[in-house]
């Protein structure tokens, strides 16, 4: 495998819903490379998502190509796309009448693979996740926390041995502490199985926690692609500025009251 | 137990086979063409629109008529097929629309999930939308349940025995042991039928497959029972009475000889739904059985159902009356003399129909306006002439069949009662009706035993309005053809007498025995 192909290279990337004159995505151009972390970070509206989903065609983008390891995805299946890449969704989207263990497998299955290997697989995700295979395997997910419910998220995108993952806001429903533990957990599995991810988030600090690179989108187009340090030390323009300003005040803040120099000017 | 209800529980096997052998099957298809459809009309608009229209148009259709109607459609075919077609098109339209329902309530996300984890559109289906909706498609296959074993109930008049054999005989007989009897029945096995599907609902859900398959087993358990007696039932209850008349031969045969010339054939009887129908059907039954021939009885069958049935041999033998035939079958309007128009039916049913008409039994059932004594002497009432000057405020009792009638109409333009008050109800309440002054005139029968039970008065018929009734045996085309049978039914011509028939009325309907009781004193006397 070549490592200088990009895991997933968006090329002047555009789409248009129904009749709106104002394409929802502007000719994007991105590249994530193999075991990068790519956050895409804008407010409402901005496009992440819609671009998110045009990699795995659950949108098909107007104009532009996607490739996926130097393929031009436009040629491929798009079921065969998606079982071989990773997703894992906003508020989870476990299936609520199958188990755990369906769940994780439901892709292998698809796949064709063999009922023990599936077994096997299962297994082996659901301990890589931390949710011990024999307590959690046949629950349904109702009986899960939220925490929980996302670990089987990430083993079920994980499943097929993707090279690319997928992930729009995977932590946004969960409370803070599970959401950092979860974080850093995300990041340790990333680095270990040297997976390429796209991540969209709205959240800046938690772009700036978890990526490689970040890029900040606005009104369907991106406006600055950098690293979190280049994105605090020379933001592009006021919008961008704006809001990598939230995490970096936030830190100044807590920086100031654990050296006891809190005053009223910082919030 | 009292031995009436005894006599409803020796019915019930048959009965309740009977409604189970046509309710459950009628839903197995139903789900069967309306989950497919259900799918196909959420995912296309285009079939969505006339689909719906159509099974909710057809839902508005009255059941009993939409009954009728599917015998017309199979060319008079009577009995099971009609009234299955028309239950399995009621089981359509809440299956169908709980299927859409089901559908489109599916959380968008889930289906986007389904299509992002790899599936392909009918993986989609069958693994995540269908799944997902379950609970709400088995709440229509519910409601399609309780319908069903309702209107089955009506498919009696069609000529399917059912639990609403109890009601309609029971209804006319005034029996309202019988009636509740059969409501009970229905409504037991609704509850029974819809909880069974309960269970499965919660063993998929829960996954018992023990709970799963103790529920399936139970309603196939419950068809089998039906269609035993059921389906299966001409031959094996045939075989059975068979078996029981030759133990009775065998034993008259130590008596005496008995020529037993209908051994071994089954004789179908239509009778239409009302007491002297019933007793005469039990006075061909007797005949029939007496010849050692096996009579099965198909009663509370409609006018026009039961007529078609005779000219397509699905039943053998009926007794019409000549000016039912006259105006409903014939379509004629203007009544002529009673002799003339007994050989004038008599003519035109073998031309057209192959129908042969045997002969008369002797009795004349012909439409009576009659009326109380107070509303006779407040009125001056001696014939319905005297009707025309307090017409508009008097007020008329009647079935709906009589005020479709061509004969009503003649009445009405005849004696100028056009401002008079109709008020459609079932015969049995008619009586009691005009003998309270809930209604001031009655159409009644001049046979009806019910006239001087509730001493009524009879409007006489100065203009001959109402044109002659003469009872007659009509046989079918393969029925006329067969010479034992004549043979057997022959004694019965121009023995029955105008006063006999309203005595036996008048015992079913009044003193409350059986119309086999009363067709037995009948023909003994």
């Amino acid at each position: 495998m070549n490592m200088h192909v990009p895991a997933i290279e968006l090329v002047s990337l555009t789409k248009c819903f129904g009749n709106s004159v104002e394409p929802a995505v502007k000719s994007v151009d991105l590249s994530v490379a193999q075991g990068e972390v790519l956050a895409i970070v804008g407010g409402s509206g901005s496009g992440k998502t819609t671009t998110l989903k045009m990699i795995n065609r659950l949108i098909e983008p107007t104009s532009g190509s996607v490739k996926v390891m130097g393929e031009d995805v436009t040629n491929v299946d798009p079921v065969g796309l998606r079982r071989s890449i990773g997703y894992a969704f906003q508020g989870v989207g476990l299936f609520p009448h199958m188990s755990v263990g369906q769940n994780v497998g439901v892709t292998l299955q698809l796949l064709g693979w063999t009922k023990n290997s599936i077994i096997e697989r299962v297994n082996e995700l659901l301990t890589m996740v931390d949710l011990p295979a024999d307590e959690y395997r046949d629950r349904l997910p109702s009986e899960l926390s939220g925490g929980q419910q996302q670990r089987v998220g990430f083993a079920r995108a994980l499943a097929s041995k993707p090279q690319a993952i997928l992930m729009d806001e995977p932590f946004g429903a969960l409370d803070p502490i599970t959401r950092d533990a979860l974080q850093q957990e995300f990041r340790s599995l990333q680095k270990k199985l040297e997976l390429s991810v796209v991540l969209v988030t709205h959240d800046m600090s938690e772009a700036v926690l978890l990526a490689d690179r970040i890029a900040v989108m606005h009104k369907g187009e991106i406006a600055q692609v950098a690293s979190p340090q280049v994105l605090l030390t020379s933001p592009v323009n006021a919008y961008v500025a704006q809001l990598i300003d939230t995490p970096r005040r936030h830190s100044d803040f807590i920086e100031s009251l654990l050296h006891g120099k809190a005053s009223g000017g910082a919030r | 137990m009292s031995p009436r209800l005894t006599l409803l529980f020796e019915q019930l096997p048959d009965l309740l086979g009977g409604h189970l052998t046509l309710a459950v099957p009628a839903i197995f298809i139903g789900v069967l063409i309306s989950l497919p459809l259900g799918v196909l009309c959420v995912k296309s608009a285009t079939i969505r629109g006339p689909v719906m229209s159509l099974v909710s148009l057809v839902q508005t259709v009255p059941s009993i008529a939409l009954l009728a109607i599917m015998v017309a459609l199979l060319g008079g075919t009577i009995g099971y097929w009609p009234a299955f077609i028309a239950l399995l098109i009621y089981s359509i339209l809440p299956i169908i629309r709980n299927t859409i329902v089901g559908l489109e309530s599916v959380d968008p996300a889930m289906r986007e999930a389904a299509k992002a984890v790899g599936m392909r559109p009918l993986q989609q289906l069958f693994r995540v939308e269908l799944p997902l909706a379950f609970p709400v498609i088995l709440a229509g296959i519910r409601t399609a349940t309780v319908w069903v074993v309702g209107i089955a109930t009506l498919s009696t008049p069609v000529g399917a025995p059912s639990l609403g054999n109890y009601i309609f005989s029971g209804l006319q007989l005034r029996d309202w042991q019988r009636v509740i009897f059969g409501c009970v029945a229905t409504m037991t096995l609704s509850l029974v039928l819809d909880q069974l599907i309960a269970v499965i609902e919660t063993s998929i859900q829960s996954r018992r497959k023990t709970s799963l398959a103790l529920a399936m087993c139970a309603i196939v358990g419950l068809v089998a029972m039906g269609i035993v007696p059921g389906v299966l039932g001409p031959e094996a209850a045939g075989f059975s009475k068979l078996q029981e008349k030759e133990n009775e031969s065998e034993k008259s045969d130590s008596s005496g000889p008995l020529r037993t010339t209908l051994e071994g054939q089954v004789v179908r009887i239509g009778a239409k739904g009302f007491t002297e129908q019933f007793i005469l059907a039990e006075i061909l039954r007797e005949k029939i059985e007496d010849a050692g021939g096996t009579p099965e009885v198909l009663s509370n069958m409609g006018s026009t159902i039961v007529f078609n049935a005779l000219a397509k041999n699905t039943v053998d033998v009926y007794v019409g009356y000549t000016g039912t035939i006259w105006s409903t079958v014939l379509k004629e309007t203007d009544p002529i003399s009673r002799i003339a128009m007994r050989a004038a039916v008599a003519g035109r049913l073998y031309d057209e129909y192959g129908i042969v008409l045997a002969g008369a039994l002797g009795f004349e059932n012909t439409y009576a306006l009659v009326a109380r004594r107070q509303t006779v002497q407040r009125y001056g009432l001696r014939q319905i002439g005297n009707l025309t000057p307090v017409a508009k405020d008097l007020r008329i009792g009647g079935d709906p069949e009589f005020f479709g009638r061509p004969e009503w109409q003649r009445v009405r333009n005849l004696y100028a009662l056009s401002d008079i008050t109709e008020v459609g109800m079932d015969s049995t309440f008619m009586y009691q009706a005009v003998a309270d002054g809930q209604v001031d005139v009655a159409a009644g029968f001049s046979t009806d035993g019910r006239i001087e039970a509730f001493d009524l008065a009879v409007l006489n018929d100065p203009k001959e309005a109402f044109p002659p009734y003469d009872a007659v045996l009509l046989l079918s085309p393969r029925a006329a053809k067969n010479r034992d049978l004549v043979h057997v039914l022959e004694p019965l011509l121009n023995q029955i007498s105008v006063a006999a028939m309203r005595t036996a009325n008048r015992r079913v309907d009044e003193d409350g025995v059986t119309p086999r009781v009363a067709a037995d004193s009948l023909l003994n006397e």
